[in-house]
């Protein structure tokens, strides 16, 4: 069962070959007995889990089942989930049990999804590795057989390890700079970011605000639709939520691709890019030439820009919502303060990790007097120009393709000491936040035995279009399918 | 562009987060690296350019003012640190 897709699973379930609360009791041992390798979940909700596997089977007895009903999945650990502890990989919130949930949770919940855990990611989703979470690093399950330990990838590094190793067949994730599209690419999996609005962030632990955006890991494309059926939608409680009709993303999974004119930037197909990793993505865009699609280049002048503006704008944002984190209504508060100046600064040093703290002070330095027209507005301008080159593609392709990571897994420990090197791991992810846009990474083939992705790239809202891209693409090659050894 | 160690130390303080003097010596290496990193902004013609706050330039929903939510005040204060008779405990503040 473990190898089956949600879509198959959910037929199982119809089928009533399998109960609900088997399928997630053969679940539950398999990530008890699996995981211990990879270290992709932080609190497993064994419990929890058997008795909302038991609810929707009654659910599905009294005619009620949707296609989720009884399913099981994982929360990438950012989603506040009523009475189960929510760390975002911080000591800060090691003990924080929520007392609500964020709306992605109460959606998957009223669709009779079952959650099996909460899954590892770097602190606060900062970070490009799954290295900076308080609860350990998250080990890619490609490479391991060599005896190798690579990263998966980050922040949703402990959802996309999940996925890659059979433990869940789809988790949720979330995406600020590339945490959904990175580790999908390293661990061999499918993720989508959906347009800025289109997923409520509602309950979802705040980074940086104006960027975040919640989203799909699975290994097909069409899994990512049936997540997406569960998440998108207006939600009265994000004020930045758009009121916008939803699609159901599976019923245009089948249209053919011919005609569909794909541009490739000439920015994204640099020396930055090893040859080993160009010659994969040309091989699958060659794919795309197969079912019909055209190919020109398009250029993104700007795009070059797009990591100095993000690490303007995302620590300054990440300055501000961090500094609720001051030890007074929950979670860390450290021994002993001997007054209040006292108890908000070593609260706040001994509750975040390096990465965190970096980026705060990065952040409240570029938003300070005398320096926030120089940082944090000229920022905003050049997020301006990079979101006017989107605009000036889409007037002439439906989509963009380009590597999702200048290489693949790398070995633990190998950027950890460079911060501005690891930020480079997100140099084809980032500019697609900063415009808002939705995009996807596919597996697209493998260098030296490691995963390749393939971001496509869309127009705001086109969510349909490029999870009928990536599903065309998978019914013509089978890289989602390989299993790690 | 480099950043000193008198930066900082008052940009921790603003931040609230208490530095010691090795921390302050790395983060005078990483911040400086970052600032190098963000200082390509310097060279983008951004005259006519407005600022982007929202990638779909939508603006702030206003709801009618109305009482919606309840009361959870318990459930809430029972996550916090500490708490007496319904108010946060914090230390003293005004001696």
């Amino acid at each position: 069962m473990h190898n089956k897709s949600v879509a198959e699973l959910s037929r199982e379930l119809e089928s009533g070959k399998i109960s609900s609360v088997e399928l997630t009791q053969q679940f539950l041992d398999r990530l008890k007995q699996e995981d211990g390798k990879y270290n992709s979940f932080i609190t497993i909700t064994e419990e929890r889990a058997l008795a909302d596997a038991k609810t929707a089977d009654e659910m599905r007895a009294a005619g009620k089942a949707t296609a989720w009903t009884g399913v099981p999945f994982a929360h990438k650990d950012i989603f506040c989930t009523n009475g189960v502890r929510t760390t975002c990989g911080s000591k800060m919130l090691e003990n924080f049990v929520p007392p609500y949930d964020a709306t992605v949770t109460e959606r998957f919940r009223q669709a009779g999804a079952v959650c099996l855990g909460k899954t590892n990611m770097d602190e606060f989703a900062m970070g490009s590795s799954n290295e900076s979470s308080h609860f350990g690093a998250v080990t890619n399950p490609w490479g391991l057989a060599s005896g190798e330990k690579r990263v998966p990838g980050g922040s949703s590094g402990g959802s996309a390890a999940a996925v890659a190793a059979r433990l869940v067949p789809a988790a949720t994730a979330t995406d600020t700079g590339g945490s959904i599209r990175q580790p999908a690419a390293l661990c061999g999996v499918t993720g989508l970011k959906p347009t800025y609005g289109r997923v409520s962030r509602y309950g979802m632990i705040a980074f940086a605000s104006s960027l975040d955006q919640g989203g799909t890991m699975a290994r097909t494309a069409e899994d990512n639709a049936l997540m997406l059926n569960v998440m998108a939608g207006f939600d009265p409680k994000d004020s930045t939520s758009i009121d916008r009709e939803v699609p159901d993303y599976t019923a245009t999974l089948n249209e053919p691709l011919k005609g569909l004119k794909i541009g490739l930037p000439k920015e994204y197909f640099t020396d930055q890019l090893s040859p080993a990793m160009e010659e994969q993505v040309r091989n699958a865009v060659k794919e795309y030439e197969k079912l019909g699609a055209t190919v020109k280049e398009v250029s993104l002048p700007n795009a070059k820009l797009a990591i100095a503006a993000y690490y303007v704008i995302a620590p300054a944002e990440a300055s501000a919502n961090l500094s609720r984190f001051d030890g007074v209504r929950y979670g860390y508060r450290c021994e002993d303060p001997k007054d209040l100046m006292d108890m908000y600064t070593r609260t706040r040093a001994e509750g975040f990790g390096t990465e965190v703290k970096r980026r705060i002070l990065v952040g409240t330095y570029a938003l300070s007097h005398g320096y926030y027209d120089a940082y944090y507005l000229k920022a905003q301008k050049v997020r301006r120009l990079i979101q006017q080159d989107f605009a000036n593609a889409f007037k002439e392709v439906d989509v963009l393709m380009s590597p999702t990571s200048p290489s693949p897994a790398f070995i633990q420990g190998e950027k950890t000491n460079d911060p501005v090197t690891m930020y480079l791991e997100d140099i084809f992810t980032i500019a697609i936040n900063l415009a808002g846009l939705p995009a996807m990474s596919v597996p697209a083939g493998f260098v030296d035995g490691l995963p390749v992705g393939l971001q496509i790239i869309g127009d705001y809202f086109a969510e349909a279009r490029l999870l009928n891209a990536a599903h065309q693409f998978q019914q013509v090659t089978d890289w989602h399918q390989r299993e790690p050894k | 562009m480099s950043i000193s160690r008198e930066d900082i130390e008052k940009v921790a303080v603003l931040a609230r987060i208490k530095v010691d003097d090795e921390q302050v010596s790395a983060l005078e290496k990483d911040l400086g690296n970052i600032l190098d990193l963000v200082d390509q902004l310097s060279a983008a013609d951004t005259d006519s350019v407005e600022p982007m706050a929202h990638p779909l330039d939508a603006v702030q929903r206003l709801r009618p003012d109305e009482v919606t939510e309840t009361n959870q005040r318990e459930a809430f204060q029972a996550i916090a640190p500490a708490t007496e008779d319904g108010l946060y405990l914090v230390p003293k503040v005004i001696e």
